[in-house]
């Protein structure tokens, strides 16, 4: 398991934002098997990271403790306790990709961010966290901003590809 | 009737590389010329030969047209569409026959030896109309099983088959059916495990998204033969369009009465429900999927009791991987001897491979067992590009090991990888040339675990963090040859006491590369060496005579550690030199080399 990183931002939840999860919540209630993952998944949706405030409306509203939606929270990769970048980049780490020396690309993209892996940029507007196999390892070295793709890259592309971010 | 079918690559490979641009603009330019009637465009699932993507097949030809750019769509339209003539420049070349260009897909070294019962769809219906697949005899073997077979049938028929689970361990699939057969209990469950964890495999995605119906249609018939109602797909939330064509499929099967209350009105209930996966490799294992199936945090539980007879909500469930799915409706119709005839004596029928890594067709290959590793490489995968010599090539994932050249010749099926220090595992083929470090290979891959231990079992969670900590010290040139000899001791304490498959094959990528590679490691610990110049601390970046003395490697050096006169050679101050490597990245003269 990798080191849990707590929130560091300000929780700035809206009204409607968890006027809409409530109504999520009742229906995963309502159902057959109700399950906290299928809750965070939801949750994070709605706000796009899961602080601890939507954490505790998560446990009172299913009635478990907050122990155990903290622990399935920080158990799987896909959650987060931070908020993204409005550009989020990740560079594949997986094996197809790190043999064609996709190692070098992250740190290149650390240097170029001045971020490590993990983190998000003060102003909000950059993370990175590296990813487990995309699937198209056809094209690797890949990195991925957003939902763009960038495959068969070398160490030189890195710092075009994060000027064209900012420069947005 | 349409004259002629443009088929685009849907597959992520080819999606990632912009072919929904390039489908669009054919469908926008048939239409402006007026041409719709008569050119229809399909976009498919996975061709398999990604590296050469985007791909474009046109039929009735089969021209195999391939890195297709949103600017080429023009000149296909006006060349091939109306004028009937073939745009030479965007076929496909093959290198082992001179860069001659290959008129068809199935013409290619790339294909000819591959045998398609998994993929046999991919990449020539689409996957988003049920009515294609069931044109390729899709849902066939339902009726036959709704119809015609008792389940105890239609598990013999498995059963005789020799289906092997293709997720990794290979379990004998109709004796794994057997035993939630003869469970007595009015809830059973049918899974299908999608969480394609291998960082490297990526097959049960190509299935799901170019022939997710076939998944379907293997599970309602499991439902059938155990006693079953419910499915659960368990898949990875990383894959979206895999997800967004499960759920395509599953609404047309319902729509069809081939899910749901009474499927094809023969009173039997079936029905199929997604559950995302949120990144988790632990999930892979079986019991652990229930875990997280159910909610919670995917941790392991001892077996027994086994999932056939405690599994999902405390039911007897059976768990499946995505492509042993695909190939169930395929044996039932064609019998369990047509699938037999393939493969070797304890493994039959096919396997899919990930083929990734230092290797010039980079893409998905289906052979039938016992294909041997070198024709894998050499014929299917065209060999390893740039002139670099084969190293070694890594089956099974973080679970699996690292085969050297001594065994290309070695037939594969599970019980030979096995016996060579490996093992089958999903699928993925990385193939490594004589740039990867083994030792740096290894840490790789335990970095991998120890990030995904779930933390339950001690000798796991702690174990392989030792373990990385030896590898860390090795590729530092810290290590001593007592470290060695502890390391390999400490791999078998972990294999033999962890809780569950993870943690019992994390240290395989260690232990087979000390097995083929141990000269690798020795020179790391004896002469504080990387032979492969690879781990960071052990090499050195240095200045050869080819220096011009331009001064560009200087100017780009982060650290200032590189001066030197103009016109005469420069210098590496090695006490401020980093190994960040933008030196030989910027030189044009070939002048910087590392030691």
């Amino acid at each position: 398991m990798s080191k849990i990183k707590l929130t560091t931002v300000t929780f700035k939840g809206t009204a409607e934002q968890e006027t809409q999860l409530r109504q999520v919540l009742t229906e995963i209630k309502q159902s057959e098997h109700p399950s906290v993952m299928t809750a965070l998944q939801r949750a994070q949706e709605i706000y796009g990271y899961l602080p601890i405030e939507v954490q505790s409306i998560i446990a009172d509203y299913m009635g478990v403790s907050l122990e155990e939606v903290f622990g399935v929270a920080t158990f799987y990769a896909q959650f987060t306790l931070n908020p993204k970048g409005e550009y989020a980049f990740g560079v594949c780490l997986g094996t197809a990709c790190y043999v064609k020396g996709s190692g070098d690309i992250q740190a290149k993209l650390e240097e170029c961010l001045n971020l490590h892996d993990g983190e998000t940029s003060p102003d909000g507007k950059y993370s990175i966290a590296a990813t487990r196999c995309v699937g198209c390892c056809g094209l690797a070295p890949v990195m991925v901003v957003n939902k763009e793709v960038y495959g068969k890259l070398t160490v030189k592309d890195v710092p075009d590809i994060v000027a064209k971010y900012k420069a947005m | 009737m349409y004259r002629t079918h443009i088929l685009v690559c849907g597959g992520t490979g080819c999606h990632s590389n912009n072919s929904g641009k390039i489908r669009e603009a054919f469908e926008q330019q048939i239409i402006e010329r007026g041409l719709d009637k008569d050119v229809c465009v399909v976009g498919t699932g996975c061709f398999g030969l990604c590296a050469v993507g985007p791909i474009i097949i046109i039929y009735p030809e089969g021209a195999f047209y391939s890195c297709v750019k949103v600017e080429d769509v023009p000149e296909i339209i006006e060349e091939h569409i109306v004028k009937g003539r073939l745009v030479e420049r965007l076929l496909y070349h093959e290198k082992a026959l001179g860069n001659v260009a290959v008129k068809s897909l199935a013409e290619t070294n790339f294909y000819k030896k591959q045998t398609r019962v998994a993929l046999r769809n991919c990449g020539v219906i689409n996957p988003e109309r049920i009515d294609e697949y069931i044109a390729r005899d899709g849902y066939q073997a339902l009726i036959k099983c709704l119809t015609e077979l008792e389940p105890q049938q239609i598990i013999d028929i498995l059963k005789a088959s020799g289906l092997r689970g293709r997720g990794g361990a290979g379990f004998p699939t109709g004796v794994k059916w057997q035993f939630a057969k003869n469970q007595d209990n009015d809830t059973k469950y049918v899974c299908c495990n999608a969480d394609e964890g291998d960082p490297g495999a990526f097959m049960d995605r190509s299935v799901l998204e170019g022939d997710p119906h076939a998944v379907l249609e293997a599970m309602t018939i499991a439902g059938y033969a155990i006693g079953s109602h419910q499915g659960y797909i368990y898949v990875r939330a990383e894959y979206p369009i895999a997800v967004e064509r499960l759920k395509i499929a599953i609404a047309q099967s319902r729509e069809y009465g081939l899910l749901g209350d009474d499927i094809l009105g023969t009173g039997f209930a079936f029905d199929i429900e997604l559950k995302l996966g949120s990144g988790a490799f632990v999930c892979g294992e079986e019991t652990a999927l229930m875990t997280s199936i159910e909610g919670h945090r995917g941790e392991p539980r001892p077996r027994p009791p086994f999932p056939a007879v405690k599994g999902l909500f405390a039911k007897p469930t059976i768990l499946n991987n995505v492509e042993t799915y695909a190939n169930v409706a395929q044996i039932i119709l064609k019998g369990a001897d047509w699938f037999a005839s393939m493969g070797t004596e304890k493994s039959k029928g096919t396997k899919v491979f990930a083929l990734g890594g230092k290797i010039t067709n980079t893409g998905l290959v289906e052979i039938p067992m016992g294909t041997t590793l070198r024709e894998i490489i050499e014929d299917i995968g065209g060999g390893i590009p740039n002139g670099k010599k084969f190293k070694a090539a890594q089956t099974g994932g973080p679970s699996g090991g690292c085969i050297p050249a001594e065994h290309l010749d070695i037939p594969i099926d599970y019980d030979n990888l096995i016996s060579i220090g490996s093992m089958m595992g999903s699928g993925g083929m990385i193939v490594m040339d004589e740039d990867n470090c083994m030792v740096d290979i290894a840490k790789f891959f335990l970095e991998f675990t120890v990030d995904e231990s779930c933390g339950k079992c001690t000798p796991c969670r702690i174990g392989n963090r030792r373990l990385l900590e030896y590898l860390d010290k090795i590729t530092k040139g810290q290590a001593t040859l007592q470290d060695l000899d502890d390391m390999e001791q400490l791999c078998y304490y972990i294999k033999s006491n962890s809780l569950c498959g993870l943690g019992q094959t994390a240290p395989n990528p260690v232990l087979s590369t000390l097995r083929y590679f141990r000269d690798e490691y020795e020179a790391h610990i004896k002469e504080r060496r990387c032979p492969a110049h690879v781990c960071k601390n052990l090499i050195q970046y240095k200045i050869t005579d080819a220096c011009k003395g331009c001064s560009a490697c200087s100017r780009k050096c982060p650290v200032s550690a590189i001066s030197g006169e103009i016109k005469k050679k420069f210098d590496i101050d090695q006490t401020k030199c980093i190994k960040c490597g933008q030196c030989i990245a910027t030189c044009r003269f070939g002048a910087i080399i590392k030691e």
